[in-house]
């Protein structure tokens, strides 16, 4: 049976290397699309990730399981990526307007043009609906993005999202009513139902058939 | 009477107050998730069958779930751990006593500081055996021009074996020496060497 977080850790505090490996296999890819998604440049989520497991391995002789693990571990996170958000717009004010600020489009491979057309209209779409959505949740402010990101992708309880963001659970929750209320707009095309319109059959002539 | 939005809303009549729907707000991720309170789920559908507008808005916020749901995940880079490693061993952990040093330019600048003020105490200052300023610190006015031009004569003032009259004068063999000049002659040399 798979150890718990809880046991991981308290085995890393115990110098177990292997443990941490086993919670940098776990948690490594989770990690890294949080704060890709807070941050929007694959380089920094990477860095800020690493910067992350690096402070958990620092503190592991401190460690007591007062916290869920991943508490503890998203609220590192997000404390980090909202410092290097922070740091990043100090940074592009002092970039000149005829500089291209970044757009969040770093991560675009060449798209390659198979023979099949229907293949590359998928691909289109598909892509066309992740930098949608990427950039909705990207246009949030830093709190309400955090809450989203932690509730809809890493489903966190309403009290581990709360302990992280440090607010109450009430706060959260109208916190995430109003981020999702603004995605709602933003999103509008790919929430609204579209509208059927029923194709009345007509003859060559023109007239009802 | 009025009626609600779209369609749906002219179906069950009257539209609940803007009041009514703040207070549905805070409930109504809870139960869309699944995890809302048997009391606040009550409440949430009990207010779902008269308001279309909220209605409307829990059917929207269940396909946008669905829509983010779309959102690809990346993979971390293949160098990831490789380089956490790197990170954790350039930096590794202070145990025991080493934790208390501190990083090695502090440590030198701490020794070099250390070894100055040493230095600086060990050099004898020319205060303690000057006397115009020994009788300046007694209280004595010391004027500027008096302490250059004993300064001119400090080498020699410092030395000891000069200052040690008593020695001098109980020197034995100084009773072989020639007779000493006249008192006014020796007074003059007397007020010459002070």
């Amino acid at each position: 049976m798979a150890r718990t977080d809880v046991q991981l850790m308290l085995d890393v505090k115990a110098g177990d290397e292997e443990s941490f490996a086993l919670l940098l296999r776990r948690y490594r890819a989770p990690l890294v699309n949080f704060l890709y998604r807070m941050v929007r440049d694959t380089a920094v989520a990477e860095d800020l990730a690493q910067e992350v497991f690096l402070r958990v391995y620092r503190a592991r002789q401190e460690y007591a399981p007062s916290a869920k693990f991943t508490t503890w571990m998203f609220r590192i996170a997000t404390n980090l990526a909202l410092n290097s958000m922070r740091d990043s717009r100090h940074r592009k004010m002092e970039i000149s307007m005829d500089q291209t600020t970044d757009t969040g489009e770093d991560d675009q491979r060449p798209l390659e043009v198979p023979d099949r057309a229907p293949s590359v209209e998928q691909e289109l779409v598909r892509r066309c609906r992740a930098e949608m959505i990427l950039k909705a949740i990207h246009a949030l402010p830093e709190k309400q993005r955090a809450a989203v990101l932690l509730h809809k992708y890493q489903e966190l309880d309403y009290d581990e999202i709360a302990s992280v963001l440090e607010c109450s659970e009430s706060a959260l929750k109208s916190l995430l009513f109003r981020a999702y209320e603004t995605l709602r707009v933003e999103l509008a095309p790919l929430v609204t139902p579209t509208v059927r319109v029923d194709r009345v059959p007509v003859s060559r002539s023109g007239r009802p058939a | 009477m009025k009626y609600g939005e779209g369609s749906e809303g002219t179906m069950f009549g009257k539209e609940s107050s803007p009041k009514q729907c703040a207070a549905i707000e805070s409930k109504l991720i809870a139960y869309l998730d699944g995890r809302a309170r048997p009391g606040e789920r009550h409440a949430v559908e009990e207010h779902l069958t008269s308001c279309g507008s909220c209605r409307l808005r829990a059917k929207e916020f269940r396909a946008l779930w669905s829509a983010l749901d779309d959102l690809p995940s990346i993979s971390p880079s293949p160098a990831f751990d490789a380089s956490l490693r790197a990170r954790i061993a350039a930096r590794p952990v202070p145990q025991g006593f080493s934790q208390w040093l501190p990083s090695p330019r502090l440590a030198f600048a701490l020794v070099a500081l250390v070894a100055l003020s040493v230095w600086l105490s060990s050099v004898p200052s020319r205060d303690a055996t000057n006397p115009s300023v020994a009788a300046s610190h007694a209280g004595q006015v010391n004027p500027a021009s008096q302490v250059s031009a004993e300064s001119d004569f400090g080498m020699i003032r410092d030395l000891a074996v000069l200052e040690n009259y008593d020695v001098v004068s109980k020197f034995d063999a100084l009773s072989e020496l020639p007779v000493p000049p006249t008192a006014s002659s020796s007074e003059a040399t007397k007020q010459t060497r002070e």
